[in-house]
């Protein structure tokens, strides 16, 4: 059966051989892990330790009352250091809790396995998911609670988990597909029950024919493996539902508005430790990769531990770094500082040389081409776009769809113009969104004025 | 920048290998095999006004980018194509000055007046051709037979069928008739074309559009749709001129549009209007419909 797909995307060199083979390997954390209080979308949680303390494996170290949140807790047993603002691997500055690490990996007492999934309700499962803190772990790190905790009037029938790792080099999830299978099914059944979905469908890419074959082997009677073509950014939540599915999410709303729920492969593993062990999110598998890597391969890492101590785990480069991406080559953030976090989000660290990635200097003029509009998945006009936002239009490139853009990049990718066109998109939502800012804060001022 | 310091930027962090100049080198050497074409039928001097134009369209975009204090860029290869295709768009007798006042007005007057690369409306190439159909028309419709031929000037094969006579099938086919330095093989051209379209660098959509309304509309016109296809500057039209992509469509359905547009027109001019063929106006007014195309078929953003 020919693999499915959607319109758009590209074809990218996928490098993914570094690293396919290598099994997942437990590693130590470093010395001193730093454990951002906000690694999710939505609310930062606030910390519930302080300077002094001693914190074990498991232990909550920060929460929030907010729906769109989760809590953080530690990944290693030791004293906090610190509790102090920190620059994130998305070049944000935050609040993050350092701990100097014992080396003893002390269990806190509170981590105890859960009542078998039989005996849960789904709401005890939305609940054990919020407390272990899990997040999207494809990337995205939106709170999965929220996902599962589908809203009064809305049904949800397909539960779609999401194995493709579009992204060029990662090959975490692929590992854990083929090395985690129970955990992953008994995940699964976990989510599915919470959001209530009676159909299965795990999706991968042709390119990871091992796991599509040894998941089909293993699929019960709601459940299927569906292949995919390998293209990119067909992991992307809005792709992956038109091609296995053919529904489209409405602009502006979630994927239960159409009766779906996607979770990334990752995290229904992590809905499994939580509810089988009851270990909260404190550690995630990653891979350490990149054509100059000397030893590269696929780690399961504490959270908080530094690129540092990964970098000598792999044996260092073969050449000077010019690059160190947290997440895919397409969508991850280049980090500043070798000193800089594993964090929830982090599928992936790509180590590029000097050559890999030269920076783009001033751009060639637009010649029209259209290839940004051909290969772009959301069916925008990046080139419009870039012209709008950069002329401050940004009313017109709202219209013309400047909030659906998924800031994949295939349009920047494709350019022959070297153009900046996804940069350019992402100045101009964060302009909306600041301007969003500005008019609630005069409106807010003018309330005060007349009360 | 420092050795041991880390690049920061915006992702994506890798890009595509095309850039400006490979695509335009790719054209250039695409056209080759009709050049060779139009040498072998037409001999050495058409070679020389091949030269000349491109010459000619490279001085003027130099010249023109100093005088304006811009940073040169000729380097990016737009020139040398705009210069290439002009020369095929002269007859094989044209004068090497004509050749090159053509290729400056298409420089000059077709691009850089708008504000030079992926600024044009028109294809610069068919503006300098049309410039020079309007100045000199005897020149620019004096034809020579191919070499080999004992002949001193002949009509065209369009000319001829218009009159209702008839041209062998395989001349048309290899280009040993009279016409335009490199419109007259549509093999030469057909190898140049496929070579484009597999890399990417032309949109099927302009071309499929263009010969599929030649077709259909020869069939209802009761013409050999062959013949349609191979006469004239059709192939090249298609091929070369209506897909640069400065100058067409950015929607996908736009192209489409724009495709069947010309091909309508050139079968209009072809059969309803006095002159034997009209592939260059054709191409040229739906330039002009370009922008009121792109606003009414953008395509449909997903989840709208």
């Amino acid at each position: 059966m020919a693999s499915k797909t959607f319109r758009g995307g590209v074809h990218l060199n996928y490098h993914k051989e570094l690293t396919n083979q290598k099994p997942l390997i437990n590693v130590d954390a470093s010395d001193v892990v730093i454990i951002p209080l906000k690694m999710h979308i939505g609310q930062e949680a606030s910390p519930i330790v302080k300077k002094g303390d001693r914190v074990l494996v498991g232990q909550k170290i920060g929460d929030t009352s907010a729906f769109v949140g989760v809590p953080v807790h530690s990944s290693v047993s030791g004293e906090v250091q610190k509790i102090d603002t920190t620059l994130l691997p998305n070049g944000l500055r935050g609040l993050a809790v350092f701990i100097k690490n014992d080396g003893q990996y002390e269990l806190d007492p509170s981590i105890k396995p859960k009542a078998s999934l039989e005996e849960l309700s789904s709401r005890e499962i939305v609940d054990i998911v919020r407390e272990a803190g899990i997040v999207g772990l494809g990337g995205a790190t939106f709170p999965t609670h929220v996902k599962l905790c589908v809203p009064e009037g809305k049904d949800v029938d397909y539960l779609l988990v999401n194995g493709a790792e579009c992204e060029p080099y990662l090959t975490c999830d692929h590992r854990i597909m083929l090395e985690r299978t129970d955990e992953l099914f008994y995940g699964i059944e976990a989510a599915a029950r919470a959001c209530g979905a009676e159909h299965i469908k795990i999706c991968i890419e042709d390119n990871k024919k091992d796991c599509i074959e040894l998941l089909a082997k293993r699929c019960g009677p709601n459940c299927e493996v569906v292949a995919l073509e390998t293209k990119y950014p067909q992991g992307g939540e809005k792709q992956l539902i038109k091609a296995v599915l053919n529904r489209e999410v409405p602009s502006g709303t979630l994927p239960y508005e159409v009766g779906v729920v996607v979770i990334n492969v990752g995290t229904a593993v992590a809905i499994a430790e939580a509810i089988q062990k009851g270990m909260p999110l404190v550690k995630r598998a990653v891979s350490v990769t990149g054509d100059i890597v000397n030893n590269p391969g696929n780690f399961i890492v504490p959270i908080g531990t530094t690129m540092d101590k990964l970098l000598d785990i792999v044996g260092g480069t073969k050449e000077p770094i010019g690059r160190i991406i947290y997440g895919g080559p397409m969508m991850g953030t280049s980090i500043h500082e070798t000193d800089e976090p594993v964090v929830k989000g982090t599928s992936g660290i790509l180590v590029l040389g000097r050559n890999e990635s030269p920076l783009i200097g001033e751009p060639d003029p637009c010649i029209r081409c259209a290839r940004c509009v051909d290969h772009c998945p959301m069916h925008l006009m990046p080139n419009m776009l870039e012209r709008l936002v950069s002329k401050e239009e940004l009313d017109k490139a709202k219209k013309m769809g400047l909030n659906d853009c998924i800031e994949c990049g295939c349009c920047s990718y494709v350019c022959p113009s070297k153009r900046h066109l996804v940069q350019w998109i992402r100045v101009g939502k964060m302009e909306l969104i600041a301007r969003k800012k500005r008019e609630d804060q005069k409106i807010a001022s003018k309330a005060i004025e007349t009360a | 920048m420092a050795e041991d310091l880390l690049i920061i930027a915006s992702s994506p962090h890798i890009r595509a290998k095309d850039t400006v100049q490979s695509i335009m080198y790719s054209v250039a050497i695409a056209l080759l095999p009709a050049v060779a074409a139009g040498v072998y039928f037409f001999g050495w001097y058409a070679l020389a006004i091949v030269l000349v134009s491109i010459g000619s369209a490279v001085a003027a975009e130099v010249v023109w980018q100093k005088l304006r204090g811009q940073a040169l860029r000729v380097s990016d290869g737009s020139a040398i194509v705009t210069g290439l295709l002009l020369a095929m768009n002269l007859p094989p007798t044209a004068p090497l000055w004509m050749a090159a006042l053509g290729s400056a007005v298409a420089i000059i007057i077709g691009k850089q007046v708008y504000g030079g690369l992926g600024a044009n409306p028109f294809n610069p190439a068919l503006v300098g051709r049309v410039f020079l159909t309007a100045s000199f028309p005897m020149l620019m419709t004096k034809w020579a037979l191919p070499a080999g031929y004992d002949a001193i000037a002949s009509a065209t094969p369009l000319a001829v069928m218009k009159a209702g006579g008839t041209v062998p099938l395989t001349n048309l086919f290899f280009g040993s008739i009279p016409g335009c330095l490199g419109e007259t093989s549509a093999l030469a051209l057909l190898i140049g074309g496929i070579y484009l379209l597999i890399k990417g660098h032309i949109d099927y959509r302009i071309v499929t559009g263009i010969f599929g309304s030649v077709v259909v509309l020869s069939l209802l016109m009761g013409l050999d749709p062959v013949a349609q296809l191979l006469a004239g500057g059709l192939m090249l039209g298609a091929l070369f001129m209506a897909t640069d992509m400065v100058t067409s469509p950015v929607t996908p359905k736009g192209r489409w549009v724009f495709g069947i547009g010309v091909g309508l027109l050139v079968m209009l001019i072809r059969n309803g209007a006095g002159m034997p063929e009209g592939v260059s106006f054709s191409i040229l007014l739906m330039n002009a419909a370009v922008p009121l195309i792109n606003r009414t078929t953008r395509p449909r953003i997903y989840g709208r």
